[in-house]
């Protein structure tokens, strides 16, 4: 099959504009016939769901949380990134999509990336208008400040609680949709499988989480906005619901997974203590504007932190990466603490960590600006640690954070199953092998407020003669039933091992063998770990219960099944992949001085996989790279 | 070390509930208060018996879908923290831990430990809005905000949703919820347009489900895990008084 990216034709400052020229327009009498489901509702799915309503759609919206704001957008702590150039330092629409195609280390297609660049001001605009409490300056202008892998300030942020305010604001106005009787909202309700008729994506076969019952609903086309998979690792940044299934029965039934095994590893997240642990707490990268980050020079050193001398000090990122220190993007940094923790130089009771010291900012800029700019992250730090950050350094370590892969789309959001759409983290576009950060609230919302609600129109003006689907078309009744046989199948199971033992051994082969470092071997071997551990897990997995309750065991263990055949999937495609490019580090393909040797003459192109009955397919979007030429990406 | 867990259970919203006592062993002091109740669960499962239904999903404290009466107390015994904050470091070993779900009429339960606050989603799709729809938006630095404006509005816009001001309130007031949000939107010039129509809308949303009002004890802004003032209450009756006298 081959793969139309959609891309319009023009320079890349026009793509966007040629598009909208030509897209199919629907006339507002029209669009209220016109119904849309939307699975999710953070960032994304809450914007796509107002928007959509707002222009007059008839729009479903469903979450698994008890309500709309409870979606993990709310927990991204940092900011968001837009080309405005209010710091006046050089910063322009094309910087920043540089900066971005750069940082994802050339694996992403040029015209989304520059998209997201080109509507990035709109969107702070947007989100001022909507009520969201950004910094400000004395004055009453925004602040901004800098992330990783750029050089200028571009970030705006509110507090640490950047994501939340984001968040709280589109579910302000999702609910402003709601009280209008433009939405109908679903908290509460898990999607559990994707239905197709002659080919288009017609609806949804849900599980209501309360009464445990399955649901049919049909719409002119589907959405899912469900978010990142990294709870594949189960230790990871997000939270313990997000999960990868909506993504998984929509790649069974057709929808291509581009680029599963680009995942990022967040280098700034509290350190694992003990196996009990169901959750890595991020600190926003943010804190790396001002926290200098170091392990002792010495090995194994038990000193505390305080009496070790600066000379005794190794600011490795510092040492390493001279122009952008501290600030180098994430993949990199983790992949450095990696390298500085296996040496035998971590620290902490297990030694798995390294130190983000903020004394010397402390020094410079005084105790009040640093608890202005951080105090809540601070706070946050002492609530889970009981330590004092502010007077000794923190602990920090690399954690499983974003999936820059997922559902393979067009330059429309569409998926490879006209009808399905797929906005925010749980598409594969514009972040490439490694995501920037500030980039993840951005992508996500003009996916939900800009772009889908400027593409949909294109499918669904075809669709306004077809007559509407009803949930009692015989694929509405297979996919039920088939839904229903994979519940029952856990159900009597009735093995002697919990959901929480098969999802602890999953993580481990997984951050061992397809995390931030990868081998062959290593990939082969966890492959068939992963195999031997699905069989396991469908012969002597325990579930009590029944289904037909609020069963929080009976959810773990559906979405636990699909994280085990995603696993193995992840590890096929990282395995295909003979290059090193961004978080994907292949230890075979490394420079001499340890950096990612990227093959552009090979693998300039996204993998998009197929689902061939427990198989995958490869087929490969090639990248053209028609503005810029990739370069070795350095930040030394 | 070792906890018993008194926990509350209740099969759904018409069941009588009751408290039911498990005792937990191998805990650590830096596991959380929900992994020590995850690893109950699992002991459950193990035993046959059906698991306690609680909530959480970020685990980090900031989506405010957690949260539960522990000793009598709204998230435990610290104050301004989540129930996933907490953890077990915070009780002795051989303690009894008596486990609660939120008691306020307009928070029915569902299940153990569970409740339904859908209430405060419907007070805020009476009004806590701009209504401004996408694309209409001015350049954002058009309208300067002082700094001291948008921290304010900030402080009250931090409020995660928990219902643990409900919880701990004797007259199960959502006033501190409530207020926050007005406050929040009515401050930053954006909100200006809307304000009174949106303190009148979300004040009769909140009476209309069933929640108390404010008597001034305090006990929410010592819970909430925010630290939201109390003093949005008092800024909500005053823009409210000064609404009925002078229009």
């Amino acid at each position: 099959m081959h793969l139309n990216s959609k891309v319009p034709e023009g320079s890349l400052e026009k793509k966007w504009q040629n598009y909208q020229l030509k897209s199919q327009l629907i006339n507002p009498a029209n669009k209220k016939k016109l119904s849309v489901i939307v699975v999710g509702s953070g960032l994304s799915g809450a914007g796509a769901a107002a928007t959509l309503a707002e222009l007059g759609y008839d729009i479903k919206c469903f979450c698994y949380q008890d309500s709309a704001r409870r979606a993990h957008s709310v927990a991204a702590q940092g900011g968001i990134n837009a080309a405005k150039n209010y710091q006046h330092d050089g910063d322009s629409v094309y910087r920043m999509f540089y900066d971005t195609l750069k940082g994802g280390d050339f694996r992403s297609r040029e015209a989304n990336t520059y998209r997201l660049a080109e509507l990035s001001a709109p969107l702070i605009d947007h989100f001022v208008q909507q009520g969201v409490p950004f910094a400000r300056e004395y004055g009453g202008t925004l602040v901004n400040r800098s992330f990783g892998g750029v050089q200028v300030q571009r970030t705006f942020y509110a507090r640490g609680q950047t994501g939340q305010q984001l968040l709280l604001a589109s579910y302000s106005q999702l609910y402003k949709m709601i009280h209008a009787k433009k939405v109908q909202m679903f908290p509460r309700s898990e999607m559990i499988d994707l239905v197709v008729i002659n080919g288009k994506a017609k609806g949804i076969i849900v599980r209501n989480l309360v009464t445990g019952k399955l649901e049919r609903y049909a719409a002119d086309a589907v959405v899912l906005a469900t978010g990142g998979y990294s709870r594949v690792f189960r230790l990871s940044t997000l939270a313990i619901g997000c999960n990868g299934s909506a993504l998984w029965k929509a790649h069974k039934k057709g929808a291509f997974f581009a680029a599963p095994s680009f995942t990022q590893i967040h280098p700034t997240a509290l350190p694992q203590s003990s196996d009990a642990q169901s959750k890595l707490t991020l600190m926003s990268e943010s804190l790396r504007n001002d926290g200098r980050i170091w392990v002792p020079k010495q090995k194994e050193d038990s000193r505390k932190p305080k009496d070790i001398p600066e000379e005794e000090r190794d600011y490795y990122l510092e040492r390493r990466y001279p122009s952008f220190g501290n600030l180098a993007p994430r993949d990199i940094a983790s992949r450095a603490a990696k390298e500085r923790i296996d040496a035998g130089f971590g620290v902490g009771r297990l030694k798995n960590a390294v130190y983000l010291d903020f004394k010397h900012a402390i020094e410079k800029f005084g105790l009040e600006t640093i608890k202005d700019r951080y105090g809540n992250l601070f706070n946050m730090y002492k609530k889970i640690t009981g330590i004092d950050a502010y007077t000794t350094p923190m602990l920090i370590s690399p954690a499983a954070h974003f999936s820059m892969g997922g559902l393979w789309v067009d330059y429309e959001l569409m998926t490879t199953i006209p009808g399905l759409y797929a906005v925010g983290e749980c598409n594969f576009s514009d972040h490439g092998a490694n995501r920037l950060g500030a980039n993840s609230l951005l992508q996500a919302s003009v996916d939900g407020y800009f772009i889908l609600p400027n593409t949909i129109n294109n499918y669904l003006a075809d669709e306004i003669k077809a007559d509407s689907p009803t949930t009692d078309h015989p694929e509405f009744n297979k996919a039920e039933k088939e839904a229903q046989t994979h519940i029952d199948k856990i159900l009597s199971i009735n093995g002697t091992k919990t959901v929480d033992h098969f999802h602890r051994e999953l993580g481990k082969i997984m951050w061992q063998e397809c995390a931030m470092s990868r081998t062959k071997e290593g990939l082969e071997k966890a492959i068939e770990q992963i195999k031997t551990l699905k069989d396991d897990f469908w012969n002597d997995v325990k579930v009590t219960g029944n289904q037909n309750e609020m069963n929080t065991e009976l959810e773990k263990a559906y979405r636990l099944a699909d994280f085990i055949e995603l696993g193995i999937l992840m590890c096929t495609d990282a395995l295909q992949r003979d290059e090193s490019c961004g978080a994907h580090f292949r230890e075979e393909f490394q420079t001499d001085e340890g950096e990612a040797l990227r093959v552009d003459e090979t693998y300039s192109y996204v993998s998009a996989w197929e689902y061939n009955k427990g198989e995958f397919n490869l087929h490969k979007e090639h990248l053209e790279f028609e503005f810029v030429k990739p370069t070795v990406r350095s930040y030394k | 070390m070792k906890v018993t867990f008194k926990i509350w259970r209740q099969e759904n919203p018409n069941a009588k509930g009751d408290f039911k006592s498990y005792e937990v062993d191998g805990l650590t002091e830096d596991m959380s208060f929900l992994e020590a109740l995850d690893q109950l669960n699992e002991e459950l499962v193990l035993k046959d018996e059906k698991v306690i239904a609680y909530e959480y999903d970020c685990r980090e404290g900031i989506c405010g879908q957690c949260g539960v009466f522990i000793d009598g107390r709204a998230h435990g015994p610290h104050a301004n923290i989540t129930t996933c904050q907490l953890h077990m470091r915070s009780f002795e070993d051989g303690q009894t831990i008596t486990v609660e779900p939120w008691r306020a009429k307009a928070f029915p339960i569902i299940k153990d430990l569970v409740v339904d606050r859908s209430a405060f989603d419907r007070i805020i799709e009476s009004g806590a809005y701009i209504s401004s729809k996408t694309g209409t938006a001015p350049e954002a630095n058009s309208i300067p905000i002082p700094k001291e404006i948008a921290d304010k509005a900030m402080d009250a816009a931090a409020c995660i949703g928990c219902g643990a001001c409900v919880a701990s309130c004797k007259n199960s007031s959502a006033m501190l919820f409530t207020s926050a949000k007005i406050n929040h939107l009515n401050s930053l010039p954006q909100g200006k347009a809307e304000s009174s129509n949106r303190l009148n809308q979300m004040t009769y949303q909140m009476d209309l489900e069933g929640f108390g009002n404010c008597t001034n004890t305090g006990a929410c802004e010592i819970e909430c895990p925010e630290g939201i003032s109390i003093k949005n209450i008092a800024e909500m009756n005053a823009a409210w008084m000064k609404q009925k006298l002078f229009g």
